[in-house]
């Protein structure tokens, strides 16, 4: 897990000196425990959560495992995407559920689903890779367009491109079948499992969940995250110190649309189907709220942030009713709730843990300063 | 005029054609083979009209948008809930005290305050962060949207226009002549939205005067060049900003009142034209006025043009022109940098 981090923070020539400039407590952490075995060098609260995670199905009930935890995860990973954008590009793309939601789509229009007469029935080795191929080349588009202009320019073309998919895939009936999308929409039966029973579902989840936060982890480390971050702290010196700066931004929009796809195929499967309402304005900005919750400034953040989504989103209605109050408040409840993270805490949850933290004692893993401030 | 034309002859010449080919559209008679080939001139004229008109409405939104963005560099998401929020104000305003006309101010003054507010005690707290003031705009338009439908629920208000406005006027366009008696027949239009379209060009046309020949628009316009230089030089940047951001709050609160008498008020109509405005802005030039009028004639014009002849994908082609736009003109028609 961090065996990569001390073995990047080393590589040679202008890429360190980038890695100091963007987060320049980092090789120094890097290289303090670089001795030690990196099993060893995994803090034991990493331990405690993964053990909890893994043995959860033990415990907790099928509504739980497949609502709670399956959700968290894949709206985590679509975060997490936005996340890598924001956080290291400097980039806030509202477009990123857009993204995912393609991918559901052509999950579900070159393979399986109610929709017989679109639906082409590819079996899934096959439309998976394509899926996943055609979101990637449709996120760089997007990237392309909205790295033309900067700064605060990126967060309202991007909405504006995320409007106009949901438009156009509920006015489209040829291919995206309009208004009502596509239904039965089911994991294909690998291996004799079916995967939307509770506990197959969590784990296949859980293990995309892990792996793409493993690998933003990596790539925040890898010469292409830290030139990206360099990117994002010094567009002129990076281009004076002969970085592509439009290639690194839309490079990283290529690179985010991987786990927004792969969460957009899990996504359909979880609710077997898909719809223009789930690429809707609402479910884009949720994404961004979700992020901000969470804390734009290290990966763990989207799936702390897309677990309190969800759980406000599941409990808020008994809540709500409790309190005295119409239980159809949970927009407001989200709304103030995001409203007083961006008061409060620009860093999200992430941000208020990290200030406990530091009142309390320094923590080796998690020290890293990287991620921008939303100051 | 003449300069761009001797810079650029060509496009000189193409524009020039165009625009004479759509004065004769406008004026002549049509023959049968256009008629055959694109439908009759009473629809295409309708259409131009009511793209003219919507222009002249989503002008009222993007043109306080727009100046709070120039000025304030602040990306107001929650401008299309200020929109809404006029629209409620004028509806209730119009049905008690029955004075239609009463409406405007009423709004202007609502929701300008709430735009006061949001001015004094959220972004002057969290000046020059932009990103962050766009979150909060965006948190505030989600909280005011659930207000809204909380407090005025989810049914569709349609703000009715005073007796001497309804009904339609002729107006001295032909559509086409009478078979059996040979006589040109003239083209009918609602009057409010004529008197509405006329309103915002009023509007259009004092906003372009105060920031040009005014000493306030004097200091909005060195506010939108260079902030820091003109609060060094001793001008009291806050109350300029308060002064541009109430304005801009409140010309969406008219435009509220416009757009509930044009179509309705409902949830969902806030997220509609802030997608509008902000088409509107992309494609004209941020921070720009002029570009800001530019912008809503060509989307109102897209929008009402696609509705009639390719009705499938007529939301999508303002996108398009978005699109296009960007892809080779990245700052807009009219922005400067």
């Amino acid at each position: 897990m961090a065996g990569p981090v001390s073995r990047t923070t080393q590589v040679a020539g202008p890429q360190t000196q980038v890695g100091q400039l963007a987060n320049s407590s980092l090789p120094a952490a890097g290289l303090q425990h670089a001795e030690k075995n990196w099993l060893e060098r995994i803090p034991a609260s990493y331990w405690i959560v993964g053990v909890l995670l893994l043995i959860m199905p033990l415990f907790a009930s099928d509504f739980v495992l497949y609502q709670i935890f399956g959700w968290t995860f894949i709206l985590g990973l679509i975060a997490l995407s936005l996340m890598f954008l924001g956080g290291y590009g400097g980039m806030v793309s509202m477009a990123q559920m857009t993204t995912a939601g393609l991918a559901g789509y052509l999950i579900a229009i070159l393979g399986d689903s109610a929709i017989t007469t679109i639906s082409q029935g590819w079996p899934w080795y096959v439309t998976i890779p394509i899926a996943l191929i055609i979101t990637a080349l449709f996120a760089s588009a997007i990237g392309w367009l909205a790295v033309r202009t900067d700064g605060i320019y990126t967060i309202m073309i991007t909405l504006a491109i995320a409007a106009a998919f949901f438009y156009f895939a509920r006015q489209n009936y040829e291919v995206f079948n309009g208004f009502s999308g596509f239904n039965s929409v089911h994991p294909p039966a690998l291996f004799g499992v079916d995967w939307r029973a509770a506990t197959p579902f969590y784990y296949l989840t859980l293990f995309w969940a892990v792996v793409a936060y493993l690998a933003v982890l990596y790539l925040s480390r890898a010469p292409f995250g830290l030139a990206l971050q360099g990117v994002r702290d010094n567009p002129r010196r990076m281009a004076a110190l002969g970085y592509s700066v439009t290639a690194h931004r839309v490079a990283a929009y290529t690179v985010a649309s991987i786990p927004a796809g792969i969460g957009g195929i899990l996504l359909t499967w979880q609710s077997a189907q898909i719809s223009p309402g789930t690429v809707g304005i609402g479910p884009s900005i949720d994404i961004l709220v979700v992020a901000v919750i969470g804390g734009l400034g290290h990966p763990i953040g989207a799936f702390i942030g897309a677990f309190i989504y969800v759980l406000l989103k599941t409990f808020s209605t008994d809540v709500l009713i409790a309190l005295g109050l119409s239980g159809e408040r949970f927009r407001l409840l989200i709304g103030l709730g995001f409203l007083a993270i961006v008061f409060f805490s620009p860093d999200g949850v992430l941000g208020l843990w990290k200030k406990f933290r530091r009142w309390q004692h320094r923590d080796p893993f998690a020290s890293s300063q990287s991620g921008k401030d939303l100051t | 005029m003449r300069e761009y034309a001797s810079k650029n002859p060509w496009q000189a010449t193409i524009l020039g054609f165009i625009g004479i080919l759509l004065l004769w559209m406008i004026f002549a008679l049509w023959p049968a083979w256009l008629i055959d080939l694109i439908g009759k001139k009473k629809i295409f004229l309708n259409a131009l009209f009511n793209g003219i008109t919507l222009g002249g409405l989503y002008f009222l939104v993007a043109s306080g948008f727009t100046l709070i963005f120039g000025l304030m560099r602040n990306v107001n998401l929650a401008h299309g809930s200020l929109y809404l929020l006029g629209g409620y104000v004028g509806f209730y305003v119009a049905e008690w005290t029955g004075y239609w006309l009463l409406a405007f101010p009423a709004a202007f003054i609502v929701v300008g305050f709430v735009g006061a507010l949001m001015q004094i005690f959220v972004f002057r707290r969290m000046e020059g962060q932009d990103l962050r003031q766009t979150l909060v705009t965006i948190g505030l338009s989600i909280v005011f949207a659930d207000l809204m439908l909380w407090s005025f629920g989810g049914d569709f208000f349609n703000i009715s226009p005073p007796a001497w406005l309804s009904g339609p006027v002729e107006t001295f366009f032909t559509t086409g002549v009478k078979r059996s008696s040979g006589e040109l027949i003239f083209l009918k239009y609602p009057k409010v939205r004529l008197v509405i379209f006329a309103a915002s060009v009023v509007v259009g046309v004092l906003i372009w005067l105060v920031l040009n020949r005014t000493r306030a628009g004097m200091l909005i316009r060195a506010g939108v060049d260079d902030r820091d230089m003109l609060s060094a030089s001793g001008a009291r940047i806050q109350l300029v900003f308060l002064g541009v951001f109430v304005f801009g709050a409140g010309l969406a609160g008219i435009a509220g009142v416009v757009g509930g008498t044009f179509q309705s008020v409902a949830p969902g109509e806030d997220i509609r034209f802030l997608l509008a405005s902000l088409v509107v802005v992309i494609v004209g030039g941020m921070g720009s006025i002029s570009g800001a009028a530019l912008g809503a004639l060509i989307v109102g014009l897209a929008e009402q043009f696609g509705s009639v002849y390719f009705p499938t994908y007529a939301v999508v082609l303002t996108f398009l022109i978005m699109v296009v736009v960007l892809a080779f003109r990245p700052q807009g028609l009219m922005g400067t940098d």
